[in-house]
C-alpha cells in the first residue's frame, strides 16, 4: 500500500501487470501492490516474502527479463523499477501459489541437514544419472537460459588516493574530508542514492531532515574535480596492493553492467551494518520482515508493509520502528520487547502472515497482524576486511563482530562497520579517520565543523533464538533452521566451517549476510562454547554476486583472443581459403580450386604443384628477430647449439636452440646480413618464447655481450616460393637475377625499387626462395607472386600442403620438438658443438639424454592392409599386445603423400635409427586403428637433396 | 598485483611474464659438474615468506626484473633490474 500519491509506470511480475515508481526497488513496488509472496524457498518450497531492503536480501530473488537476456537470482530489493520491467518468481512450478514441490515441506522431517549426503550415497552410479538431476530440479534458485548472453558488459580500471566504500554518514564525511584535503577520492556506493541508513531513517542533522544534509554534502562532493562519486557500485572484493573489485549496475544506453578494478593508495571502509533476525517458530512467513526494512519502505519509499504491524526486538529500534510507522499513519498493534523476556513463539498464515502468538513471561496471546517487524540487532559489515585472511573480533558491547584493525593493508574502517551505531558517532568517526588517512598521504585536512546529529546510545540484550515448537529459520536462502545446526553439532560437525558445509548455512548468493552471526551463536550455545571461541567462517569475495559476463566483459566469442592477420589474408580469404589458427595467427589451410569437394583434393594438388611447377606460401608468421652489434655472432654462438660466428656474410644456416635442461627449445634459419647483423627466424609458435630467451641471455647470462635484439616479425612480410620453376618466377620480378644465389645464400635485392631480402632456403625439399619486403608492400608482392606462379602452372599453397611437403622430407616442427626431445633424439647431436659454451650444452651431455633406449625420430609407412596412419597413435612390436607396458613410441605427424602415393608418418621409436626396415605395429586406441608399418628413414623423398640444389 | 618496473613505473601484472626463482641468475660454469647444474636447473625452495622471482616486462620495456615479494602476504618489497643484480 502506498502512503502517498505518485506517478507510476507499468511492470509485470509473473505475467501480472502492476504499477511502480521509476527508480524504486522492485521489492518496494511489489509490497506497494500488496504482493506478499514473492518466492518459494530453496529446499522446502515454503512461501517467502521480502525480508529486507538491501543486497543482503535472502528471499526475494527473481529472474529479470526473458529468453537469452533473462538474468536469474536478481534481488528484488536492488532491482530498480522501469516501465516495462518483466520479473518472474523462481523455484516454483506451476506457479508461486500452487507449487507442487511444496510437498517437500510436508516430508521435511526427512529432509534435514545432511539428508542428501546420507540418502543418496548408494548406489554410486545413481548419483549422476538419477539423484542429482532430480534434486537439482527440486531444490534450487533461478536457472540460466543456456543461450549466449546478448547484453553488453564492460571492464574498467580506476585509480585513486582514497577509496571510500559506502556513502552513509561516515562515508560521506570521510569523502568530504579527504576530498577537501586535495586527495583523489572515489566514493563507491552500492545503492542508487547516497545517504546509507539516513535514506531509511527519520533523523535530523543540524535541525533539518538528514537527507538535506546528505544533498548538501553530495553537491559539495560533485563540485570537487578530485572526487568521483560512483553510485550503484558495490565494492566486491579487497585484493593485494590496494586493488579492489567493484560491480557497477548500469542498465542504460545499451550497457548492462561494468566490472571495475580500482587501485587505491588508501581505503576507508564505511560499509555500515546489516540487521539480523531472531530465530523463533515459523519466522519465515511472508510478512515477517526486518524492522529496518519496514522503516525503509515506510520512510524512503512511502510504502506500508502492512496495515496491522507488530514489532519484535531487543534494541531501541523497536520503539523507533513504532514511532516511524505511527507517524506514517500505519497502525502498530503491539510491541514485543525481547530484552524484557517477551517473545513471539508462533505465526499463522498460509501465503502471508495473519497472526502471531506472543508469550509475555508466561502470558500467551494470539494477535492478528499482517506484518511483523523483527530486529535482533546489527552486525557491522566486516566482509571486505576479511578478504585477505583477516578474522573479525567479537565485541560484547554491541554483541557482534568488529573488524580487526590492519586486516587489509592500508584499509581503515569508520562508522557502523567499525561498531559505531549512531549518526553523530558515524560523522565524527568518518571525519577523524579521514583526517588520519590523508595525513599518511602527506596531505592536511581542513578543519571540519561537525554537524549536530542523533547520538542515542545503542543498547542491546542479545537474543538469538526463543523457545517454542516449530522450525525457527536462520538462513532463509538455504532453508536452514535451528534444529539443523543442533543436528550438525550432535553429529560432531562442531567447527563452524564444518557446520556450514553440513547444513549449507551461509552459502548461496547472500553468503549468509543475514544469518551468519545468529547461526554461530546457536552453534556456540549447543556446543557450550562462547561465540568468540566458535569464530566465524571465512568471508570470501565477492561481497555481492557478480555475473561472470561482467568479469569477462569483451572476452566472449572472437573477443576471447586477438587475431593476427598476415598481409595476404584478404587475398586468401577472397579465394575462399579456410583459415587455421596458428597461435593468434590465421593462416590459409588450402586453396580450393574449381571442382574440388574436399581438402584432400586441394592439398594433393598443391603438393604436386610445388613438386612439379611452383607454389607460393605466406611464411610471415614465423618469428623474425633482428640481431645487431659487435657481439651479435657471440650471442648466436651462445644461444644456438651450433656455431654462427663462422657463417659468412650473405649466407644462412639452420640453427638448433636448447633449453638449459638440455632439451630442444626451438629451431630455425638464421642469416648473416652483415658483419654485425643477423636476422633469426623462429617457429611461429615459439617466437615470443625465443625473444624472451634472447633478452634473458643478453641482460642476465651474458651482459658482457654488446648486442641488441628486436622482434621484426610484423615489420616484414615474407613469402616462400618453392618448386622447380621458382627461379623462373623470380627472374623478371626482382630487379636482379637470382641464378647466382647459392643454396643457403641470402642477398639484399629490390622488387620494383622496393628494398627486399632474398633467402634461398627450403622447407619443401624443392628449389625454393623466401622473399621478404617491408610489411606495407606485402599484399602487393603476394598478388604479383601468385599471378606469376599461375602463369607457370603454379599457385598458392596452404598449411596442409606445406605440412605434407615437409613430412615427405622429414623436416621437423613443434609436433616433433615438443619439449621432451633432445638433439640426440632427432638425430642432430652432431650439431651440438662442444668447442664453445651454449645454453643447454652442459645438461645435454647427461647420460640419460644420449643413446641408451631413447626413442629416436623415424619415418613410418604402412605395409599391411590398413593404410591409414594417425598422429598420437602408439607403436608396438608387430606381435606385441598393444598395452602401455609394451609401448615403444608414438607418432607425431602424418600426411598423405601424393608424391609417393601412400600415407607417411614421423614419430619416435625406441632405438629407432637402428631399426630401419623393421615392421612394427601402430595402434590408435582412440580412433580404433591398428596398422602394420615399416620403420624407415624420416627423409622419404629425395634423400640426396638433389632437387633443392637445383 | 602491480609491479613497479624501474624503467616504466608501476604497472599491472598482466604486462609481465613470470618465470620463477631468481636462482636462474647464477648460471654455473659449463664444467661445474652435474650436481651444480641439477641444482641450478631443477632445485627450488618453496618459502613461506620472502622470495626472489624473475619477471619479464614483456608488454613494456622488455627488461628482466628481480621482484622480491612475500608469498604469505603477496606484498612486493623490492623490484630491481636483473642486469643490475648480475653486474
Ligand atoms: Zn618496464
Amino acid at each position: 500500500m502506498r502512503l502517498c500519491q505518485v506517478e507510476t509506470v507499468p511492470f509485470t511480475f509473473d505475467g501480472v501487470t502492476y504499477r511502480g515508481v521509476v527508480g524504486e526497488t522492485l521489492a518496494a513496488a511489489l509490497i506497494a501492490n500488496g504482493v506478499k509472496m514473492v518466492a518459494r524457498s530453496f529446499k522446502y518450497h515454503r512461501p517467502r516474502g521480502v525480508m529486507g531492503s538491501g543486497s543482503e536480501e535472502p528471499n526475494a530473488l527473481v529472474t529479470i527479463g526473458r529468453g537469452a537476456a533473462a538474468e536469474p537470482n536478481v534481488r528484488a530489493t536492488v532491482q530498480e523499477v522501469y516501465s516495462g520491467l518483466e520479473a518472474f518468481s523462481q523455484n516454483a512450478w506451476p506457479s508461486l501459489k500452487t507449487d507442487v514441490m511444496a510437498v517437500n515441506d510436508l516430508v521435511s522431517p526427512f529432509l534435514g541437514a545432511g539428508f542428501y549426503y546420507k540418502t543418496f550415497m548408494w548406489p554410486k552410479a545413481f548419483w549422476e544419472k538419477v539423484y542429482e538431476p532430480v534434486i537439482r530440479r527440486a531444490a534450487g534458485l533461478g536457472g540460466l537460459s543456456g543461450k549466449a548472453d546478448p547484453e553488453t558488459y564492460e571492464k574498467a580500471f580506476a585509480f585513486c588516493d582514497v577509496l571510500v566504500i559506502g556513502a552513509g554518514p561516515a562515508g560521506l564525511m570521510a569523502a568530504l574530508v579527504a576530498g577537501e584535503a586535495g586527495a583523489d577520492v572515489i566514493l563507491a556506493e552500492e545503492d542508487s542514492a547516497l545517504g546509507g541508513r539516513l535514506l531509511a531513517e527519520v533523523e535530523d542533522i543540524d535541525g533539518l531532515p538528514a537527507m538535506r544534509w546528505v544533498a548538501d554534502v553530495e553537491a559539495r562532493l560533485q563540485a570537487m574535480p578530485n572526487v568521483r562519486v560512483m553510485t550503484r557500485t558495490a565494492v566486491t572484493g579487497a585484493y593485494d596492493q590496494g586493488t579492489f573489485g567493484a560491480f557497477e549496475r548500469v542498465d542504460r544506453a545499451g550497457l548492462k553492467a561494468c566490472f571495475w578494478r580500482i587501485v587505491a593508495k588508501r581505503s576507508v571502509l564505511c560499509a555500515g551494518a546489516l540487521e539480523r533476525g531472531i530465530a523463533f517458530p515459523n519466522n519465515d512467513r511472508p510478512g515477517v520482515m526486518m524492522a529496518g526494512a519496514v522503516r525503509a519502505y515506510a520512510n524512503r519509499w512511502d510504502v506500508a508493509t502492512g496495515t496491522r504491524v507488530a514489532v519484535f526486538g531487543n534494541t531501541g529500534d523497536v520503539a523507533r520502528t513504532a514511532r516511524d510507522l505511527t507517524d506514517a499513519g500505519i497502525e502498530v498493534v503491539t510491541l514485543i520487547d525481547a530484552a524484557a523476556g517477551e517473545h513471539v513463539i508462533g505465526t499463522k498464515g498460509r501465503h502471508g502472515l495473519t497472526s502471531i502468538t506472543v508469550d509475555r513471561n508466561g502470558v500467551v496471546e494470539q494477535i492478528e497482524v499482517d506484518c511483523l517487524a523483527v530486529t535482533g540487532g546489527w552486525n557491522p559489515t566486516v566482509h571486505l576486511t576479511c578478504h585477505m585472511n583477516g578474522r573479525p573480533v567479537w565485541d560484547d558491547a554491541i554483541a557482534s563482530f568488529v573488524p580487526t584493525p590492519g586486516a587489509v593493508p592500508d584499509m581503515v574502517t569508520a562508522g557502523a562497520c567499525h561498531g559505531v551505531f549512531h549518526t553523530m558517532g558515524c560523522l565524527l568517526d568518518g571525519a577523524q579517520i579521514a583526517e588520519a588517512v590523508v595525513k599518511t598521504l602527506g596531505l592536511k585536512a581542513k578543519p571540519v565543523v561537525l554537524p549536530d546529529a542523533d547520538a542515542t546510545p545503542y543498547v542491546i540484550t542479545p537474543v538469538w533464538s526463543v523457545a517454542g515448537k516449530g522450525r525457527k529459520w536462520i538462513d532463509y536462502q538455504n532453508d536452514v533452521h535451528v534444529k539443523d545446526i543442533e543436528l550438525a553439532a550432535r553429529e560432531n560437525f562442531r567447527s563452524v566451517e564444518h557446520m556450514k558445509r553440513y547444513t549449507t548455512q551461509g552459502m548461496a548468493p547472500d553468503q549468509g549476510k543475514s544469518s551468519n552471526v545468529v547461526a554461530l551463536a546457536v552453534l556456540a550455545d549447543v556446543t557450550g562454547r562462547g561465540i568468540p571461541e566458535t569464530g566465524t567462517t571465512t568471508f570470501r569475495p565477492p561481497f555481492v554476486p557478480v555475473p561472470i559476463a561482467a568479469m569477462g566483459a569483451g572476452g566472449a566469442g572472437m573477443g576471447f583472443a586477438p587475431q593476427r592477420y598476415t598481409t595476404s589474408h584478404a587475398a586468401s580469404a577472397a579465394v575462399g581459403a579456410p583459415m587455421i589458427e596458428a597461435g593468434l595467427w590465421y593462416r590459409p589451410s588450402y586453396f580450393p580450386a574449381e571442382g574440388e569437394t574436399n581438402w584432400r583434393q586441394s592439398c594433393d594438388r598443391e603438393v604436386n604443384m610445388v613438386r612439379e611447377a611452383v607454389g607460393v606460401v605466406d611464411v610471415s608468421t614465423l618469428g623474425k628477430i633482428d640481431i645487431q652489434g659487435p657481439d651479435a655472432a657471440a650471442l648466436l654462438d651462445f644461444v644456438y647449439s651450433n656455431t654462427f660466428s663462422t657463417l659468412k656474410v650473405g649466407r644462412a644456416r639452420y640453427g638448433l636452440m636448447l633449453r638449459e635442461d638440455g632439451h630442444v627449445l626451438d629451431d630455425g634459419t638464421t642469416a648473416r646480413l652483415g658483419e654485425n647483423h643477423y636476422v633469426m627466424t623462429t617457429t611461429t609458435a615459439a617466437s615470443g618464447l625465443v625473444m624472451r630467451h634472447l633478452e634473458f641471455v643478453l641482460q642476465v647470462l651474458r651482459p658482457d655481450l654488446d648486442a641488441r635484439v628486436i622482434s621484426v616479425t610484423e615489420q616484414w612480410a615474407q613469402f616462400g616460393v618453392a618448386g622447380p620453376k621458382s627461379r623462373e618466377l623470380l627472374n623478371g620480378l626482382l630487379d636482379q637475377g637470382v641464378d647466382e644465389l647459392p643454396f643457403m645464400g641470402c642477398a639484399d635485392v629490390t622488387v620494383g625499387g622496393v628494398r627486399a631480402r632474398l633467402f634461398r632456403i627450403s622447407f619443401s625439399g624443392e628449389m625454393a626462395f623466401e622473399l621478404a619486403v617491408p610489411a606495407r608492400f606485402g599484399a602487393d608482392l603476394y598478388g604479383a607472386l601468385v599471378d606469376r606462379a599461375a602463369a607457370l602452372g603454379g599457385g598458392p599453397y596452404g598449411m596442409e600442403a606445406l605440412n605434407v611437403l615437409r613430412i615427405e622430407k622429414g623436416f621437423i616442427t613443434h609436433a616433433e620438438i615438443h619439449g621432451r626431445v633432445t638433439a640426440f633424439d632427432i638425430g642432430l647431436d652432431r650439431i651440438v658443438s662442444l668447442k664453445k659454451d651454449c645454453v643447454g650444452q652442459a645438461m645435454s651431455r647427461r647420460a640419460g639424454l644420449l643413446g641408451g633406449d631413447r626413442a629416436q625420430l623415424v619415418g613410418l609407412k604402412p605395409v599391411g592392409d590398413v593404410k591409414q596412419l594417425s598422429a598420437g597413435a602408439h607403436l608396438f612390436e608387430s606381435d606385441a599386445e598393444p598395452v602401455r607396458v609394451n609401448g615403444q613410441g608414438y607418432i607425431t605427424s602424418v600426411g598423405f603423400s601424393p608424391t609417393l602415393g601412400v600415407m607417411l608418418a614421423l614419430g619416435f621409436l625406441d632405438r629407432g635409427r637402428a631399426r630401419h626396415g623393421e615392421v612394427i605395429r601402430m595402434v590408435d586406441h582412440m580412433r580404433g586403428l591398428d596398422a602394420q608399418v615399416e620403420v624407415c628413414d624420416p627423409v622419404f623423398f629425395d634423400p640426396e637433396g638433389g632437387r633443392v640444389r637445383g | 598485483m602491480r609491479i613497479n618496473c624501474p624503467v616504466c613505473g608501476e604497472r599491472d601484472r598482466r604486462e609481465f611474464y613470470y618465470v620463477g626463482d631468481a636462482v636462474a641468475l647464477d648460471r654455473p660454469d659449463r664444467d661445474a659438474g652435474l650436481d651444480a647444474w641439477d641444482s641450478y636447473v631443477h632445485l627450488r625452495d618453496n618459502p613461506a615468506g620472502l622470495t626472489r622471482d624473475l619477471w619479464h616486462h614483456e608488454a613494456g620495456c622488455g627488461a628482466w626484473l628481480v621482484v622480491t615479494r612475500n608469498t604469505g602476504t603477496h606484498a612486493v618489497s623490492d623490484v630491481v633490474l636483473a642486469r643490475e643484480v648480475v653486474r
